[in-house]
């Protein structure tokens, strides 16, 4: 045996967990660079346009920058991005050899995507003094198509676990492979929908943070309060949406996959009059500390007291999620959804009263961590979803530990990996602060400068 | 023909552009590494990003195209494949992450430390991405990998003389692509020192992969002969090829015509590309296990050939602007 294969033993529970790690550190770190991916160009088009049709100088230098910015973030994205097409055969080979084939086909359009993505973006970027105005910013909009589509193809996929359609099962090979139903499956709508409009608020409240800041420090001028506004306002306006389109995935949720809805809200026991539980914490199987209110689950569910919700007593132990870092996330997520909610509204007062931003320094205290915040409400979200189909990979199908890597070692492997994200995104937030405080331009940009 | 091959023949043209284009790209950081002090290699590093800036990302997208075409199309060798090679593709997908990053991270830095810093992550990864693939394939195309859930050996499947020989074929083959862009790069940009620079380069590596690629016949031979039987008979023809274009890319270097060189450099490339599967058609992993075992529900393949044919009318014209928009980029030796 050679040193290497001592490294760490057979494969162990141990591996499971590791492999689990690894996957969730993998697509929290992607996740945010592919909300900016899919939002960004929203924001950047939006300003070069107004640039053009108002010769705006404020608008054009914050396109600028916002492109360079777009240029870290992009490569960065799409890197984290490949690892994880890697990553789906390295940690879950028993998942990709069975159901590959099912799944393929939002990820082969997903290809597609992302090749127009980086094509586009190549050319918008490096071709800005090379094209006429208009042919730049029409070169923009494949990148911002593609985006959303991506997120859409991918999130169906994710979707697909949850809500298994298209094949059937005969001796542990699939058959009868129905590759548009299993891509169109019920959970893709309420799932894509959430997770479009989370792109967008991210990327809204995450560029207005930076000028908030800015603002604090008293740099009140034009360029500065654009910079706040315009992503703000994208963000602010989707905030109430984003509460309807959340409402609509947790509805979808009761109806099917209850066991995920029962453990997000803590609900143990099946039945009607079912209580809300907002905030505290499972503990030995029971929720404490919560505020309850009577029947308030039954009321959002069904709009009747009456309602009977589905709890955690009708799936077998063996079946459940764990129920506490699910409740958690999930109440952690709503909380920051409805600050968001209320933050946004505060703009649209001030501005419907005097056509102002709220005078109070708390709100730009607020605004500039509501970026931070809505990248938790993401993870936040994505940990409902993923630890809330626990135990399944393919929720009623496939057990994920059915689907994990057989080999050992796989903790060696997620504490490498572990090492290079913490250098990465080290590296990242240095990298984006000197952008933003030099104003470095890009060499692509200094043509015409 | 039957769907399952035209896939499989769809996923390895999608392989060849990933070799060709990502590879150069990798190629260009390698050659990065060996351009010298930081000030003195100064001008080459600037033409290098020059010319993977704008496409890199979008050449890099052949590798995703790939690996989704595998677990789709021939979903048990995809598995098979990830989960006994997972050492060396979770360092070449570490090798990914660190090159990209890094190079767009070298030029969002404008301090020389951090170009340095950035620089030297962006080369060194460049040289061991391309490695580990390398070795990947050479443990597929040796029979070392089962099929079935890490059904090879973890180690042994990937460190052993064909897998060696892979990696440092891989490496070699990626900075002579890089070294004969550039030479027509450098030309056309109207620095002609640098041209020579990369000439200089561009036969080391031609010399260098030659050399291996006889030594190769040898390792070949003892250590997988069935790959070795394939590439002497039915693949013989590919074989030559590739010897007579890369002979010729020298000659054409030796007398400076880069843009045939570049032509000539590509097709030697193609032509070992496609040897290997033709050495050992119809297998997918070899000894025993074909394509038509491999691959998925016909419903599937059709659907993804659709998918793909229809991604194609989207993506090649949109390429080739892009190609066309870069090579028309003016070069500016000058500017910082």
């Amino acid at each position: 045996m050679t040193p290497l294969a001592v490294l760490a033993g057979p494969a162990s529970p141990a591996d499971l967990v590791a492999a689990r790690t690894q996957m969730a550190l993998s697509l929290g770190w992607h996740i945010v660079f592919a909300c900016l991916g899919v939002g960004m160009p929203a924001l950047l088009l939006f300003t070069e346009w107004r640039a053009h049709r108002t010769g705006d100088a404020d608008y054009m230098r914050l396109a600028r920058r916002w492109a360079t910015a777009v240029g870290v973030l992009f490569a960065v994205g799409a890197v984290s991005g490949t690892i994880l097409s890697f990553e789906m055969g390295l940690l879950w080979p028993g998942l990709m050899g069975v159901y590959g084939e099912v799944i393929g086909l939002p990820f082969a359009l997903e290809g597609i995507a992302f090749f127009i993505e980086a094509i586009f973006l190549g050319i918008y970027l490096y071709a800005w003094d090379r094209l006429s105005p208009r042919a730049h910013l029409l070169s923009g909009v494949p990148v911002l198509v593609a985006g959303v589509a991506s997120a859409l193809f991918v999130v169906s996929a994710n979707a697909w676990m949850n809500q298994p359609r298209g094949f059937d099962l005969e001796g542990g090979r699939v058959t009868g492979v129905a590759p548009w139903a299993a891509m169109f499956n019920p959970a893709t709508a309420p799932q894509s929908v959430h997770m479009i409009i989370a792109a967008f608020m991210v990327s809204g409240f995450g560029t207005a943070g930076v000028y908030a800041v800015a603002l604090l420090r008293g740099r009140r001028d034009r360029y500065h309060r654009l910079g706040f506004l315009v992503p703000f306002t994208l963000a602010a306006a989707l905030s109430p949406v984003q509460i309807l389109a959340g409402d609509f995935a947790a509805r979808f949720l009761a109806g099917y996959q209850p066991t995920k809805l029962a453990a997000a809200e803590a609900l143990f026991r099946t039945g009607p009059n079912a209580p809300l539980h907002l905030g505290g914490l499972v503990v030995d199987g029971r929720i404490r500390y919560a505020v309850e209110i009577p029947s308030g689950l039954s009321m959002l569910v069904g709009f009747t007291p009456g309602t009977v919700v589905q709890g955690l007593d009708r799936a077998a132990p063996a079946d459940r999620p764990p129920i506490a870092p699910v409740h958690l996330a999930f109440d952690t997520m709503v909380g920051i959804g409805t600050l968001l909610l209320l933050l946004s509204a505060w703009l649209a007062l001030t501005w419907w009263r005097r056509r102002d931003m709220p005078a109070s320094p708390w709100f730009l205290r607020l605004a500039s961590v509501a970026g931070v915040l809505a990248v938790v409400a993401v993870e936040t979200g994505w940990i409902v979803t993923e630890v809330g189909r626990q135990p399944w990979i393919v929720y009623g199908r496939m057990r994920t530990l059915e689907a994990v890597n057989p080999a050992p070692g796989l903790w060696a492997g997620f504490a490498v990996v572990a090492v290079v994200y913490a250098v990465l995104t080290v590296a990242v937030v240095y990298v984006l602060r000197h952008v933003a405080r030099t104003g470095h331009v890009a060499p692509q940009e200094t043509a015409e400068m | 023909m039957e769907p399952a091959q035209i896939l499989l023949a769809v996923m390895w043209v999608g392989l060849t552009l990933y070799a060709l284009l990502g590879g150069a790209d990798f190629g260009a950081g390698v050659l990065d590494l060996l351009a010298g002090r930081s000030r003195a290699g100064m001008p080459q590093r600037r033409l290098i990003e020059h010319s993977i800036g704008p496409v890199w990302e979008a050449n890099h997208v052949w590798l995703i195209f790939v690996l989704v075409v595998l677990w789709t199309g021939f979903p048990l060798v995809f598995a098979s494949v990830m989960s006994t090679l997972y050492i060396p593709l979770t360092l070449a997908a570490l090798g990914i992450i660190a090159r990209g990053a890094a190079f767009a991270f070298r030029k969002a830095s404008t301090e020389l430390w951090q170009q340095r810093l950035f620089g030297g992550a962006f080369a060194l990864s460049s040289v061991l991405t391309p490695f580990f693939l390398g070795t990947v394939a050479g443990a597929i195309a040796s029979a070392r990998v089962k099929p079935g859930l890490a059904a090879g050996d973890l180690v042994r499947s990937w460190l052993n003389p064909t897998s060696l020989l892979g990696g440092a074929l891989a490496v070699l083959v990626c900075a002579y692509l890089a070294a004969v862009y550039l030479c027509d790069d450098a030309a056309r940009s109207g620095t002609p020192e640098l041209a020579d620079g990369f000439r200089r380069r561009a036969l080391v590596a031609a010399a260098a992969t030659g050399a291996v690629a006889l030594a190769g016949i040898a390792v070949l031979h003892q250590d997988a002969p069935r790959l070795y039987s394939g590439l002497t008979h039915r693949a013989l023809p590919l074989v030559v090829a590739s010897a007579v274009l890369g002979i010729a890319s020298i000659v054409l270097l030796w007398r400076r015509r880069y843009l045939l060189v570049r032509v000539a450099g590509v097709l030697a490339v193609v032509a070992v590309m496609w040897g290997w599967p033709v050495a050992q058609y119809p297998a997918v992993l070899p000894p025993g296990l074909t394509y038509r075992d491999a691959a998925a529900a016909p419903v599937v393949i059709s659907t993804v050939l659709v998918v793909a044919g229809v991604g194609a009318l989207l993506v090649v014209p949109s390429l080739l602007w892009l190609f066309v928009l870069q090579r028309r980029m003016p070069y500016d030796s000058h500017q910082t």
